[in-house]
């Protein structure tokens, strides 16, 4: 019969199909107080710090429920490799559901998770990697919506000038993350507000961000300041290859 | 039971939607699955109309919840899901329609049995998507889903009359396109 037939096509959803519906949240400690982190089945898709919601739980998973239009509940456990990830400043291992964030937004994200833990990148340089030179402002915004702040460290961008810039959760904590992490503000204020935007090292004959490893290694003695690729490239520095400043 | 589904729901949103989830997934997907013709997207296509309902539902107010036909409207959400999908597809280059399901193990049939039965289920899923739109629709609601017709109606926006009708033309043209043996 072939309302038998039919009958027998009605199929089970897949086994847990509920999780691809239902997103989990955790409270777990940050670099500097706990956070709230929240996660799908395919991976971390929101951050925020308790502070920023008063340590409020049920405002925070309400303020999910209507960003995400996705119900929101306790998890058991925090999704692996996150406590890692928190401790070593380093967000790169981890699995992001990014799901809803656009084109443009994702390349700056993905470029953003490349800065190490205790340096900073200006905007520009984020435009220009990601082949948009021209679009600085429009990776300052993208990095104000960046859903996972802290994972995906868009504290570590700042301005040219020597300042730290904008934050989503307010330019104090920005600066509170980027000391807990020793990066030396006030040399790169001080250096910003000269015109200085690299060092170099006239041993090495490489130039590099101020707050770049090998920048940080350069000896006194040794140290050259300079203002613009240009000037550079006029006193035969190469580029540094790992913080490849333009 | 469903039956004070709507009513939980209204009270308490967050606490009964799981509730709806566990109650209507399977009529949910097999609503997906059999309509798209696409088995690999079935998953994908439940789950987002089952947040599209979420998200309805966060901004109705209790009232309106509490008078939900929870399963037809569920149903209809995943129709027009399918119908903007298969839109915004025609704008793209044609894609190949599988059917690479994978069928119910009940444990008591031999692996023969099993492939014969898949192959059989897989032709019959591949027939209907051969079937004109409220012909298929009202086939896989009614026969393949199981719904009773006032729900169908409710799901074509016709009367039962009209419903029914068109469920029995869509037996008919099944029947027409399939082997003696299965009619």
């Amino acid at each position: 019969m072939i309302e038998d037939a039919l009958a027998s096509l009605s199929t089970p959803a897949p086994a847990r199909f509920a999780d691809s519906i239902f997103a989990r949240w955790v409270e777990v400690d940050g670099p500097v107080g706990p956070l709230f982190v929240a996660f799908t089945d395919r991976g971390i898709n929101y951050v925020c710090p308790t502070a920023w919601v008063g340590g409020d739980r049920d405002r925070f998973v309400d303020s999910y429920r209507d960003r995400f239009g996705r119900p929101l509940r306790p998890a058991t456990r925090a999704p692996a490799g996150l406590a890692g990830a928190l401790k070593a400043g380093r967000g790169t291992g981890l699995r992001y559901d990014l799901r809803g964030v656009g084109e443009f937004d994702r390349a700056v994200l993905a470029k953003t998770l490349e800065i190490p833990r205790g340096e900073v990148r200006p905007y520009a340089w984020i435009a220009r990697e990601i082949g948009h030179p021209r679009a600085v402002r429009a990776a300052g915004s993208a990095l104000g919506r960046n859903p996972v702040p802290i994972l995906i460290p868009c504290h570590r961008v700042v301005r040219s000038d020597g300042d730290t810039g904008n934050y989503g959760f307010g330019p104090q904590l920005k600066v509170d993350l980027l000391h807990a992490e020793r990066v030396n503000l006030d040399e790169t204020r001080r250096l910003g507000r000269r015109g200085i935007h690299y060092l170099a090292s006239d041993t090495t004959g490489v130039y590099c961000y101020p707050s770049c490893a090998h920048a940080r290694r350069i000896g006194a003695a040794h140290r050259v300041e300079l203002a613009t690729v240009a000037a550079a490239e006029a006193g035969g520095y190469r580029p540094c290859r790992h913080c490849r400043p333009g | 039971m469903t039956d004070d589904l709507p009513l939980r729901l209204s009270q308490d949103l967050e606490a009964a939607f799981g509730d709806v989830v566990a109650a209507y997934q399977q009529a949910v997907y097999t609503t997906a699955l059999r309509m798209s013709g696409r088995p690999e997207d079935a998953a994908d296509v439940a789950a987002e109309a089952f947040l599209r309902a979420y998200a309805a539902l966060r901004r109705y107010p209790a009232e309106r919840i509490g008078q939900l036909q929870l399963r037809p409207w569920l149903l209809t959400i995943v129709l027009n899901l399918l119908r903007n999908e298969a839109r915004a597809a025609s704008r793209r280059p044609a894609q190949v329609p599988l059917e690479g399901w994978s069928p119910v193990v009940d444990g008591r049939e031999g692996p023969e049995d099993q492939a014969q039965r898949h192959d059989g289920q897989a032709r019959l899923g591949g027939l209907l998507t051969e079937l004109p739109d409220t012909q298929r629709t009202a086939v896989v609601l009614r026969h393949v889903v199981g719904l009773p017709y006032a729900e169908l109606a409710a799901v074509l926006g016709c009367p039962e009359g009209t419903a029914k009708s068109h469920v029995s033309r869509g037996l008919d043209r099944l029947r027409a396109l399939l082997p003696e043996e299965v009619r």
